[in-house]
């Protein structure tokens, strides 16, 4: 990742310390090179951990649900990653989102064909999106406080939409994400699960192997030098913006596959969770350094601390606990590699 | 923020910082805003609190109030928190109303004591303050409370579902609703009652906080029958969203139709769940009730000075189309004739 492959200096011989210390300096480089390395690390731990303490966790099926449980917010977080990634950050997104089910599932009940309204809700997140984007890129407004009036914006056009009422989604290619498969004739699938897949290693693939990834990283690095490096980067925001309303809107189907409805109170805090997810999974909140492989891991680490904790008998409240004593201590671990790493 | 920007960048961002400000501040202030002379018009004023606009039952509150506002020639304002669990945007909006000259407020408490003390300011400009839906705690601190028997809702459902049960064992999982909330543990407390047992009974296998969201019940339910399997026989359900994520939990693990799912609400969409054999039964409400007292209420207290007092039942009626006997229920064609939402 760029700006964290300094070359440590060559120090002479003589000055070289102790092995274990140059090991843990090893280790650390290793760290801050990879900033997924640290949340896969506690992933496995707590796999580990929870399938010592539970005899119910270590389980195909309650992995295949762990995964379902957190499809959606890894969904939102995956736009919210890049977003991230350029230094900003969407309050919206989930929002976004709601507003994206509630088009599919209204439209398609007035008779509009199914592919006609999945398309105009991709059409009604991303066109909202970048309204964000547009303020951000062009005016140079801080994206916190865009989004934030965005997010009241949406919430309200979501409430006058939905007349404040949940509409029920009707089967077919608007639920088809919640589709049940069986691999071996037991090992449960959704196709949501597998077009989430998907939709990561697009995204990843996006964000590593074309310059328009490097030029999301080069801006949130520095965005200055990246302007005079010759990338457009009003033109980069928008689109990294517009991308980000497109992935919100394949959150809003997945949505509809896990709970057939389009409800406009969902999803209250998959801003935040969303975050959560990002924050843990070792992107930086000040740009430029992650990647959405860390941000799934820690979209699982949040839905399997939930799993693991309920069955080995931990009330709701101690989950919320764990989770934000996680998150304290993922951005923790950023300062300290970044400052080190510096 | 760097300052080398033309003015009218910054001249930009300070109007989108001022209405981001405004808008998150909401219609409460343009109320307050515009808000005529109060009283003293002859017309009666009520104040209507709920816990959130958007849920389909307050929806029903407040169009209930306002039909019985109309009828009685009454001036209705409605506000509401943002989200349920909003005890600072309901204790704006009292001191909107107690501003606006109201002569009552209906209120449905989204905590039970957080708003005491804006209550009984309202009260002390001389504002009768009555709770709809939810008791404050103490029940005294409004003059009335016109609500469902939360508890006797929970006892109902609970003698329903020990009925259904039989000679089987009670296994029992719990879909609870925030531990902040008094409605939920009446429920909770009830349901228990109802079956016989207690919270440290070995039939409860497991409870979980839902918010009675439900895609958190979803989850809940689903780690939860992670934990106890094929074991359990019935789940307890704050609210009907919470039962349907737990409906489809079970569904995903083919247990749906061993459990009985019970829940509370009496929504339209609920009573179709009944109907359609998703859910056991559910308890229903009747915020019409309700709402149509509590605007009655005031514009007696308006004409008379006449004060409601104590805690008046709106009552409750259990909804299924398998009954038991001896405990009185209704079919699911009648509920869908008298549903909300």
């Amino acid at each position: 990742m760029t700006g964290t492959q300094t070359s440590s200096p060559q120090l002479p011989p003589a000055e070289r310390e102790s092995g274990t210390k140059r090991a843990l300096d090893a280790m650390e480089r290793r760290f801050s090179q990879t900033p997924a390395l640290g949340p896969t690390a506690a992933l496995l731990l707590a796999i580990v951990v929870f399938s010592v303490g539970s005899d119910t966790f270590l389980n195909i099926d309650n992995f295949s649900f762990i995964v379902q449980q957190s499809v959606v917010i890894a969904t939102l977080a995956l736009g919210q990653t890049i977003i991230i990634l350029t230094g900003g950050i969407d309050l919206a997104n989930a929002l976004i989102a709601v507003l994206g089910t509630l088009v599919m599932t209204r439209t398609t009940l007035d008779g509009v064909p199914v592919v006609a309204a999945l398309a105009l809700g991709v059409l009604v997140c991303a066109l909202t999106a970048s309204v964000s984007g547009l303020l951000v890129a062009k005016l140079r407004l801080p994206s916190f406080i865009v989004t934030l009036g965005m997010l009241t914006v949406v919430t309200a056009v979501a409430n006058l939409y939905s007349s404040g009422t949940t509409w029920p989604a009707p089967d077919g290619l608007l639920t088809l994400m919640g589709m049940k498969l069986y691999l071996f004739g037991r090992v449960q699938f959704t196709i949501g699960m597998l077009f989430a897949a998907a939709l990561f290693v697009l995204v990843w693939v996006t964000l590593t192997r074309t310059a328009w990834g490097r030029h999301v990283y080069a801006i949130g690095n520095d965005a200055e030098a990246a302007r005079l490096n010759g990338i457009n980067v009003k033109r980069m925001l928008l689109s990294v913006y517009a991308l980000a309303g497109c992935i919100y809107a394949m959150a809003a189907w997945l949505s509809l596959g896990r709970t057939p409805s389009a409800d406009p109170n969902a999803y209250q805090l998959g801003n935040l969770e969303s975050i959560t997810a990002v924050v843990i999974g070792g992107t930086s909140l000040f740009g430029g350094r992650g990647g959405v492989v860390g941000t799934v891991v820690g979209a699982l680490i949040v839905s399997v601390l939930r799993s693991g904790l309920t069955q080995m008998g931990i009330d709701s409240n101690y989950q919320n606990l764990a989770t934000g004593i996680l998150v304290i201590v993922a951005v923790a671990f950023d300062q300290f590699t970044r400052r080190r790493s510096a | 923020m760097r300052d080398n920007r033309p003015f009218h960048t910054r001249a930009v961002a300070a109007l989108a910082v001022t209405l981001t400000a405004l808008a998150a501040a909401g219609c409460s202030t343009e109320r307050a805003a515009s808000s005529e002379s109060p009283s003293d018009d002859g017309e009666v004023k009520i104040g209507l609190v709920t816990k959130t606009e958007t849920n389909p039952y307050f929806v029903k509150l407040r169009e209930s109030a306002q039909a019985a506002a109309d009828k009685s020639g009454a001036d209705l304002i409605a506000l509401a928190g943002k989200f349920d669990g909003d005890n600072a945007g309901q204790v704006t909006a009292i001191e909107n109303l107690v501003q606006q000259g109201v002569d009552g407020i209906l209120i449905t408490p989204s905590n039970a004591k957080a708003i005491l003390d804006a209550i009984q300011e309202a009260k002390d400009a001389g504002v009768v303050v009555i709770a709809l839906d939810t008791e404050t705690e103490p029940r005294d601190a409004v003059a009335a409370t016109f609500a469902t028997d939360n508890e006797e809702a929970g006892r109902t459902l609970g003698k329903y579902i020990d009925a259904r049960l039989g000679d089987r064992d009670p296994k029992v999982l719990m879909a609870d609703l925030d531990p902040s909330s008094s409605v939920g543990l009446q429920r909770h407390n009830g349901f228990l009652d109802g079956m016989g047992l207690t919270d440290d009974s070995d039939a409860i296998l497991g409870t979980a906080l839902t918010q009675g969201d439900q895609g958190k019940a979803q989850a809940a339910m689903e780690n939860l029958l992670q934990r106890v399997g094929k074991k359990v026989n019935v789940v307890y359900n704050i609210n009907e969203p919470a039962a349907r994520g737990s409906y489809l939990a079970l569904k995903a693990r083919g247990l749906a139709d061993d459990v009985l799912i019970g829940a509370i609400d009496g929504s339209c969409s609920g009573v179709q769940d009944v109907a359609d054999g998703k859910f056991a039964a559910t308890v229903m409400q009747f915020p019409q009730k309700m709402a149509e007292q509590g605007v009655a209420a005031v514009v007696k207290y308006a004409e008379t000075g006449e004060k409601p007092s104590g805690f008046v039942d709106t009552g409750d009626m259990l909804i299924t189309d398998k009954p038991v006997d001896g405990l009185e229920s209704k079919d699911s064609t009648w509920g869908a004739e008298n549903c909300w939402g």
